[in-house]
């Protein structure tokens, strides 16, 4: 499928909001039935956003970074593991729009009518039964990474608070929770960086992370290669920006699943 | 892969995975990656230090109330909020209501930026693109970009016919693509 040639010229205009006028109603009404197009007006804005790079000027106030940390700190929120919002598109509502006419035709004959009611019904259900799973992952995943909930390791009486880490990892989704307590404070320039480590080849970065000032800390489903099979998890100290091969000593290590 | 520069430099998914959970010290990661970027282009559209700086502002704050609403499906992070700055810094030079919700905004493929020789890298390549151009080109795709002007706004300003601006902008558009080809297949 190819973009529609009397159309490439004003994708172009359109992906700088330089489109007006009928022009502009006319594109989309096309985009919202050609997915080719939309492909190529998303291509056409990533060109602009090369204009955007081109920019030189002075770098912007120290006062606007503490203006902007001093607003973040003050706005705690929730962690957020997953972005649960489905997202929202004209095309999106274009397309349902569609098939909201296509239902209402379908009403008209009894026996589709019938199977639609089947089909809506099973999809109510599944859809039903999916949302209570996913608020109870939420609620587990809330659960884990609330900065006001309380953590208590249990340990031998008498025996220190020691550092540990827990991480639960399904390698088929290279979904990983990481939840460490006690950990020991790090000089600021320094962060914990977690690895990966695979049946086979090098250790990989599993996500950056430093503690609270309760010695707690969460890494929630860091970006990681699919299907990695792994053997064993490990911790290291790293300088902020982090390191793409663990730098010695390693400062934690799984002793096994 | 990464180059010799970018070496050492946390992916730009991870730091906003870090952010995600909370981590008040991966927005500032973010924020000292691309504030430059943001606020450069804001201001070239805005021309004023207070309302660049405004933007600059929402942009940020807006990233990290919604983390979500970016991933790795919308392109590459700086090139994603470079696109939103000027977006917002247009609507606020049109003082008009946000046209575009962050949510729409998808890049195809962009430069991976995350580190600085990155940004000066793409920058000086975009330069060199645009300096290549003829004037009345660049002027045209400038005109669109950074004063968020309409073709209809140009050809009355310019004298020039509505087809001839259509036709220089898409140009325009696909000179800076195909310098980027060659980064975008490796």
């Amino acid at each position: 499928m190819s973009v529609h040639e009397q159309f490439a010229e004003d994708l172009a205009l359109y992906a700088l909001n330089a489109l007006t006028g009928e022009d502009r109603v006319t594109l989309e009404q096309h985009l919202a039935a050609c997915p080719a197009c939309r492909r190529e007006l998303e291509q056409l804005r990533a060109d602009g956003a090369l204009l955007a790079l081109s920019t030189v000027g002075p770098k912007p106030p120290q006062r606007s970074r503490q203006r902007l940390m001093d607003a973040v700190a003050k706005e705690t929120r929730m962690p957020v593991a997953l972005s649960t919002r489905p997202r929202r598109s004209m095309w999106g509502f274009l397309g349902w729009a569609a098939a909201a006419a296509v239902i209402v035709f379908a009403a008209s004959l009894w026996k589709e009518n019938a199977a639609l009611k089947r089909d809506v019904s099973s999809i109510h259900g599944l859809l039903d039964r999916q949302t209570a799973e996913l608020e109870q992952a939420r609620g587990v995943v809330d659960s884990i990474t609330n900065p006001e909930g309380q953590h208590f390791t249990l340990v031998a009486l008498k025996a220190p608070p020691q550092p540990q880490g827990k991480a639960i990892y399904v390698p088929k989704r290279g979904s990983l929770i990481f939840i460490a307590n006690n950990l020991p404070k790090l000089p600021s320039q320094k962060t914990y960086e977690l690895w990966l480590i695979p049946e086979q080849g090098a250790p990989i970065p599993a996500g950056l992370f430093k503690p609270d000032a309760h010695g707690s800390a969460t890494v929630i489903n860091p970006p990681l290669p699919a299907a990695t099979i792994a053997k064993a998890f490990a911790m290291t100290v790293e300088d902020e920006a982090g390191a793409s091969s663990p730098t010695m000593p390693i400062v934690m290590m799984s002793t096994g699943e | 892969m990464s180059s010799p520069e970018t070496r050492g430099v946390a992916p730009d998914l991870a730091v906003v995975a870090a952010m995600r959970s909370g981590d008040q010290s991966a927005m500032a990661e973010l924020y000292d990656r691309y504030s430059g970027i943001v606020y450069a282009v804001a201001l070239r559209v805005l021309g004023d230090t207070g309302a660049a700086e405004d933007v600059l502002q929402e942009i940020f704050l807006q990233l990290w109330r919604n983390p979500g609403a970016f991933d790795a499906a919308r392109g590459s992070l700086g090139a994603w909020l470079a696109v939103i700055a000027r977006n917002r810094a247009i609507d606020s030079l049109r003082r008009r209501r946000p046209e575009t919700d962050i949510e729409d905004v998808v890049l195809a493929v962009a430069p991976d930026l995350a580190s600085e020789a990155d940004r000066s890298r793409a920058a000086e390549k975009v330069r060199g693109v645009l300096g290549a151009m003829p004037p009345p080109q660049r002027s045209v795709l400038e005109m669109a970009y950074f004063e968020g002007m309409s073709h209809s706004e140009i050809a009355t300003k310019t004298g020039e016919p509505l087809g001839t601006i259509k036709t220089r902008i898409r140009a325009g558009l696909m000179a800076l693509r195909k310098a980027f080809a060659t980064q975008y297949s490796t």
